[in-house]
């Protein structure tokens, strides 16, 4: 049987360069990084490599990139370093953090708990097309703000935020700009001077490289207090002993990922993406597109198909050998229907009729033939039995 | 080289390697995605899960997975100090735990947590009696296994014990114990348990937060449901995967590894005594980790000494290595009130399950011969 992964927004394969980057890495090196003998030496230029590949790839200078274990992480350092360093000089009038209703749930579960902790919130909407209204972004920035938070590109529903407007508005307005990127970073050019951000969050396992190694671009001489504190690693703003392999990966697949960017691989990408969205409107009867058809990374394909469970059209098309998501694979496991579906105006069986086909580097035509011809047949099948007047069983 | 800083970080072992490369290549779903992949994933993080609690004795509900020794230490800390806020606002440990808890404490300082103090005996450890002294509105204490300078084992079963008794929450760090002696959480009866990979054969990167059930907690990092909401952030599975046959490893070799280490070490502290016969051992009355021996070598200072064992093949370290650089003598030493000038001399050595008797006696004319070098220089005025 064909295996078509066609889940990446949930996570990317390790590809090969990072994989044999690492392997070394995983036996050999054991000396402390931080320490002084011959091995500590060489751990450190493997992160200080890593960390000129993950600059580069965003337009930023080495020293401000932080290492965290996980996009969580750096979406959480971002959002309580910046409030909490603002916490400490009292007088500050700045409390109030401003973020998308459809921000990852590291950033949007951050947010709340801050609010509870006494810095105010506003929740910025969606329209039915699944991006932040720039109107509502203008609306929302007093001169309490201190901190928007805004995505780059959505990762349930693909859709590319105005960043760079929000970023500007956010300027103007005397607030910083934080952009969570990890579903963007690898997959469109970025650049963090154009974009105008003052913090941008990415995870390695998310473009190539491995889980376990995530990055916070951290503009330079902004004020961040650690989450994790009690070494100098990282400059003092996250302690740990380093994970030199995860790292390396991460370096290694940030290199490959621009790289692969500036040959033209997102075209690829985009046009199967592209097919695989028009195959399937075209060939199952009552689907749409969940989010803009124009304003989306094309590698993200989330469909609404009416009268079918998406977790049960998930488990049909795991069993053709085709990977996919309903919502996100984080919020898998939970039972309401899909926060960012549910922000977009979809209704509760709209959202749980939905699923994610998310592409990446590894998929070609091959695998947009299967889907196509698996997918309609899948949805067919479940609908009949969906039907009253079909069903056999009690 | 000979590799005697098994306390700073032990060599991955191979059969770890092997199936971290493995993971890497075969599994490569998100443990959190339905399909059959991530399925897969899911299987490999819950075996690793129920390697780490056999490991610690816990159950595998209650292992939180996180990047390592200091997120451990920080997610525990913070998300009970803040979890139990309302009970009041202050925590205490002894200036013998380690650098994330120090750290952990200077997040919740700037948040307006006060940060009590426990005292540590010239021996190396923490009385328990010294709880009962500390203000009403502390609610969480920090009480390590063993330390990782000196290897001293603190009476965390005693100190669980008086906390309870007076409603407090019990932190151990027990990054430097486990994996080399036998770690039972019910116990040690301690509220919050940390372990790190790197410390016993596994990766880097990994490592583990034991929570006890209905023990306060708020997670450090928030986000999805990963870790049952006490750990955000999609998990590192081929870190978790090492992490877990590491403990696995650990579990069925460390009662008789910590035999051998130990009579190896009495071997080696013996020898080093012949060699600098005024040499002295922190903590040697008290019990230690197998593996540590701290000894400060009079007239020798630990930077130099460093320096010529480097010269010689040999990796030791002085205080822990996350210190190293700094000139300042050992927090640890200090608070076991070991004089200045003879804290500055002082160097750390520690075995591993890759150390050999012949290691440890090339270990020990490689001191004999550097310490002497030093002195010399020194008292030549070389210094």
């Amino acid at each position: 049987m064909r295996e078509v992964y066609a889940d990446h927004a949930a996570t990317t394969r390790v590809v090969p360069e990072a994989l044999a980057a690492m392997v070394p890495l995983l036996g050999a090196a054991f000396g402390n990084a931080s320490s002084a003998h011959r091995r500590g030496e060489a751990a450190r230029e493997v992160v200080e490599q890593a960390r000129a590949s993950v600059a580069a790839l965003l337009g930023a200078l080495p020293e401000e990139i932080v290492f965290t274990a996980t996009g969580s992480e750096a979406n959480n350092l971002a959002l309580k370093g910046v409030l909490a360093g603002l916490d400490h000089g009292r007088a500050h009038g700045r409390r109030r953090l401003v973020v998308s209703a459809i921000e990852h749930p590291s950033v949007l579960e951050t947010a709340r708990h801050l609010e509870s902790r006494g810095f105010p919130l506003t929740v910025l909407p969606v329209g039915t097309d699944g991006v932040v209204d720039l109107e509502c972004v203008g609306r929302a920035l007093g001169d309490d703000v201190a901190l928007v938070s805004v995505m780059w590109v959505n990762n349930e529903v693909g859709t590319i935020q105005p960043v760079r407007e929000i970023a500007a508005l956010a300027h103007a307005a005397g607030a910083l700009f934080h952009c969570d990127a990890v579903q963007a970073a690898g997959r469109v050019p970025i650049s963090v001077g154009e974009l105008g951000a003052d913090l941008l969050s990415l995870a390695g396992h998310k473009l190539g490289g491995p889980p376990g190694a995530a990055a916070l671009y951290v503009r330079r001489r902004l004020r961040l207090v650690p989450l994790v504190h009690g070494g100098h690693q990282e400059r003092s703003r996250r302690a740990g002993t380093e994970d030199l392999a995860a790292l390396a990966g991460l370096g290694v697949a940030a290199g490959r990922a621009q790289r692969r960017l500036a040959a033209d691989e997102a075209a690829r990408l985009g046009a199967l993406g592209e097919r695989l969205r028009a195959g399937l409107l075209a060939a199952c009867p009552r689907a749409c597109l969940n989010g803009d058809a124009v304003r989306r990374v094309p590698v993200i394909v989330n469909l609404c198909f009416r009268g079918v469970d998406g977790e049960a059209l998930l488990h049909e098309l795991d069993r053709e050998g085709i990977s996919v998501s309903t919502g996100s694979a984080c919020s898998a496991a939970s039972p309401g229907p899909s926060h960012v579906l549910t922000a977009m105006g979809l209704p509760p069986a709209d959202a749980h009729a939905s699923v994610r086909f998310s592409l990446g580097e590894g998929n070609d035509e091959a695998d947009i033939d299967w889907i196509l011809e698996a997918t309609p047949a899948a949805v067919m099948r479940l609908r009949a039995m969906n039907d009253p007047g079909v069903r056999r069983s009690a | 080289m000979i590799y005697f800083d098994h306390n700073a970080s032990t060599p991955v072992r191979p059969e770890v390697v092997e199936a971290m490369r493995e993971c890497l290549a075969d599994v490569s779903a998100n443990p959190s995605s339905l399909h059959r992949g991530g399925q897969r994933a899911r299987a490999v993080v819950e075996r690793a899960r129920e390697q780490v609690a056999a490991l610690l004795q816990a159950r595998p509900d209650d292992v939180v997975f996180t990047s390592g020794g200091t997120e451990g230490d920080h997610a525990g800390l913070i998300g009970a100090a803040w979890a139990l806020e309302s009970q009041g606002r202050r925590i205490a440990f002894a200036a013998l735990e380690h650098h994330a808890v120090h750290g952990a404490a200077e997040v919740l300082a700037r948040s307006g947590f006060e940060v009590g103090h426990l005292p540590v005996l010239a021996d190396g450890w923490v009385p328990p009696a010294a709880l009962d002294a500390l203000p009403a509105d502390t609610t969480v204490v920090a009480v390590m296994l063993a330390n990782n300078e000196t290897g001293v084992l603190q009476p965390v079963a005693e100190i669980a014990r008086r906390a309870h008794g007076r409603g407090l929450r019990l932190l151990c760090d027990a990054v430097q114990a486990a994996g080399k002696i036998p770690v039972d959480f019910e116990v040690l009866g301690a509220d919050y348990l940390v372990v790190s990979g790197h410390k016993f054969g596994g990766p880097k990167g990994a490592g583990a937060l034991i929570v006890r059930p209905g023990a306060p907690f708020e997670p450090l990092f928030r986000g999805s449901g990963h870790e049952r909401g006490r750990r955000g952030g999609t998990e590192n599975v081929p870190g978790i995967v090492g992490l877990g046959l590491a403990a696995e490893l650990a579990a069925r070799e460390q009662r008789a590894e910590a035999v051998r280490l130990l009579a190896l070490r009495e071997r080696f502290e013996r020898g080093l005594r012949e060699a600098v016969p005024d040499l002295v051992v922190h903590g040697a009355r008290a019990p230690r980790l197998p593996n540590t021996v701290n000894a400060s070598f009079p007239g020798a200072r630990s930077d130099h000494l460093l320096m010529a064992l480097d010269a010689r093949g040999i990796e030791v370290s002085a205080g822990a290595a996350c210190a190293s650089g700094a000139v300042e003598p050992s927090p640890v030493l200090a608070a076991m009130r070991v004089p200045r000038e003879l804290a500055v001399c002082a160097l750390r050595f520690s075995m591993g399950r890759t150390t050999t008797e012949a290691e440890a006696e090339q270990v020990v004319a490689a001191v004999g011969e550097a310490v002497r070098a030093v002195r010399a220089a020194s008292a030549g005025g070389g210094a």
